[in-house]
């Protein structure tokens, strides 16, 4: 039977390409991640150290449990580094190309700027902001459409939140005009 | 017999028209959830848990399960419909699932699933409602050193058993585990790995770290991908259900083999994903025409849709009878009962006869409801998928935000959302596993307190964990999985200079 009933389709015109260059390697990521986490394990071992590592007259002390976690994290990192190291051959496969960082950045960049605006328009009105915004400028949809949709789904999170569940969430000058 | 009455007891408590409306609620939620992509089960869970901080415990509790089973039948839809497994435990369910659509037979395709799936979780809960009491009434008995033996084995299972590489998986643990240490000490009251920085006092808080880890990481992970998609539309008639069920006596092995699979793997940490392919592999093992697998097979939909929701539901056992998850999604419902003030383990089933049994009768009036649900509103959820994700992306982000600022109050959160959601982000892309993270970040502090107090009323003897039969067989359980591997190869290594 012939497939007839493909009534579904959703384009993304500008979906990251699979040719487009690698910014950088899973494995050099590994690294990094792995040299950081053992800066982690080393302060943490240090801090724990200080607080008291060894055992006192009521058992073992506040840093006794964390220091040795910190010393299995520790090696264990050191053992992703020496295999990372030994495996340099093998050929290097891609962490992100540059399209897909752009991507993930058009995404990553408004959730920040989200998060900073939050603290003083409040959640709302940064919501608002951030949906519509994200909407016109990624989505490339039509600005009415865009604020509308942005617009009700404030409302409605709004609706939903403060006034059915009672969860308070930070607000702004523009709720504080209509007394909330 | 005794689970019986309580069980009839747990639906009185559940009938009631509120707690009805919830489990609806919960339950589109959830296929909502399960359908769009980038997100699923534990990121939903997480991201809908503040709806539920001033419901009381009940409720909640029926609410947040019912987005759980939710999504996991929403999962079904994109995997068969277009492909797209929304979740990694229904991969297995495209290899026949999506050649099922492409043949026309979609309808057939999606009645299996949510079948099977259906008949998957019904085993399950039968086995949590006969076994957990038992268990829990067991485990009463239990001191701080048969709890730490508990603690180790799941944590060392995970280690032993897990597919990814080893040391990843124990950087995955052991980070999560000093996370939950830091902040004030239980024990001695003393604060540790503060650096005198006040907003770290209280500690991290798991479901913040969730909500960045599972929510903000996978709207990065998505926009990475092509979000184009082409598929396939189905309605369901009650004549193409009549066929499938009419067809479910021939299976009947295929779904007790899958049902037993997802059970065990439920239980102990091996999870849905590893459910849904062995129990997948394991049909085709068994098959007299192997070559029929993939090319559109409804066996092929029936194995692996039973077996991860079987997995699904039995991970709740080991957290309502011992205050362990199962999986990823049972430990932010493990957050959920530490936010309402409950205590998980096994006094919940003593001290909180309503709220286990309540629970546990949500599960399957939840199952049967969500059944019905799917089967007769699939056209509008895959519909769901029109909507550009562009508008999705960004309200899950504020969804996120909402949730996380909820569960204390505190701004500060907000940021230690954002930073989880890169290190969840870095860390998938890299093969650290989330799921041990994720598991020791809540059990930590449990943990080291089994530790501590075992050390204290033994005067610091490790022998402690092997003082009596229990807690030696528990501890050394725990220690040969850990070293499984190395077992293993050596086992293999004996056979074959025997051979």
């Amino acid at each position: 039977m012939a497939s007839t009933d493909t009534e579904i389709v959703v384009e993304d015109p500008n979906a990251p390409s699979d040719d487009s260059p690698p910014v950088t390697s899973v494995r050099a990521v590994d690294v990094v991640v792995s040299l950081l986490l053992l800066t982690l394990a080393l302060v943490l071992a240090v801090d724990n150290w200080r607080t008291g590592m060894s055992w006192d007259f009521a058992g073992p002390q506040a840093g006794y449990f964390p220091f040795y976690l910190s010393v299995i994290l520790g090696g264990a990192c050191i053992y992703g580094l020496v295999g990372a190291y030994r495996s340099r051959a093998e050929t290097a496969q891609a962490f992100v190309t540059r399209d897909q960082l752009r991507r993930v950045l058009q995404v990553f960049v408004p959730t920040l700027l989200f998060c900073v605006f939050m603290q003083w328009l409040g959640l709302y009105v940064a919501s608002f902001l951030l949906v519509g915004g994200f909407m016109w400028r990624i989505g490339r949809i039509v600005v009415w459409k865009s604020l509308l949709t942005s617009a009700l789904f404030s409302l409605i999170m709004f609706a939903t939140f403060e006034i059915a569940f009672n969860v308070i969430m930070p607000k702004g000058p523009v709720e504080a005009l209509f007394g909330y | 017999m005794e689970a019986f009455s309580l069980l009839l007891h747990g639906f009185s408590v559940l009938l009631t028209w509120k707690t009805l409306a919830l489990m609806m609620v919960g339950l589109v939620l959830g296929i909502f959830v399960g359908v769009l992509p980038g997100l699923g089960g534990p990121n939903g869970v997480a991201i809908l848990l503040p709806l539920t901080f001033t419901m009381d415990p009940t409720s909640a509790i029926v609410m947040l399960s019912c987005i759980y089973w939710g999504a996991l039948f929403g999962g079904a839809i994109t995997s068969i419909l277009f492909n797209i497994p929304g979740e990694a435990w229904s991969v297995a369910t495209t290899f026949d699932g999506y050649p099922m659509a492409q043949q026309g037979r979609a309808a057939e395709a999606l009645t299996a699933a949510f079948t099977s799936s259906f008949i998957g979780s019904f085993v399950a809960v039968l086995l949590i409602t006969f076994l957990a009491p038992s268990i829990a009434s067991f485990a009463l008995r239990f001191g701080p050193p048969e709890f730490f033996a508990v603690y180790l084995l799941t944590f060392c299972s995970f280690v032993g058993l897990g597919r990814e590489e080893k040391h990843k998986i124990v950087i995955s643990m052991t980070f999560g585990l000093l996370l939950a240490g830091v902040g004030m000490d239980t024990v001695s009251g003393q604060l540790r790995m503060t650096f005198g920085w006040s907003e770290l006092y209280r500690g991290i808080n798991f479901l913040v770290a969730v909500i960045g880890l599972f929510g903000i990481s996978e709207i990065l992970l998505t926009m990475e991908e092509r979000l184009a998609l082409r598929g396939h539309t189905a309605r369901i008639s009650l004549g193409v259900v009549l066929k499938v069920w009419k067809e479910l006596p021939r299976y009947w092995v295929t779904l007790l083999r899958s049902s037993a699979i997802g059970c065990w793997l439920g239980i102990t940490p091996g999870g849905a994903i590893a459910a849904s392919f062995m129990s997948y592999n394991l049909a085709k093992r068994f098959a007299k025409d192997k070559e029929s697998f993939g090319k559109g097979r409804i066996e092929g939909v029936f194995a692996p849709e039973t077996a991860a929701h079987a997995s699904g539901t039995a991970a709740l056992l080991p957290m309502l009878a011992l205050g362990i998850p199962g999986s990823g999604t049972a430990a932010i419902l493990l957050g959920g009962l530490l936010v309402w003030g409950l205590n998980p383990g096994p006094l919940l089933f003593v001290e909180h006869k309503s709220f286990v049994w309540g629970l546990i009768a949500s599960m399957y009036l939840g199952n049967v409801v969500g059944f019905l649900l799917v089967l007769t509103t699939v056209p509008v959820f895959a519909s769901i998928l029109r909507v550009p994700f562009s508008a999705v992306a960004p309200m899950i982000v504020v969804s996120c935000a909402i949730g996380a600022y909820a569960i204390q109050n505190a701004m500060f959160d907000i940021w230690w959302m954002l930073l989880f959601g890169v290190v969840g982000y870095v860390f998938k892309k890299i093969g650290i596993p989330l799921a041990p993270f994720t598991l020791a970040l809540v059990l930590g502090n449990r943990a080291e307190d089994a530790f501590r107090l075992s050390m204290i009323g033994s005067g610091g003897d490790l022998l402690v964990f092997w003082s009596n039969g229990l807690v030696g067989s528990i501890a050394t359980l725990a220690l040969v999985l850990l070293f499984w591997p190395l077992i293993s190869s050596a086992i293999q290594r004996f056979r074959k200079k025997e051979g």
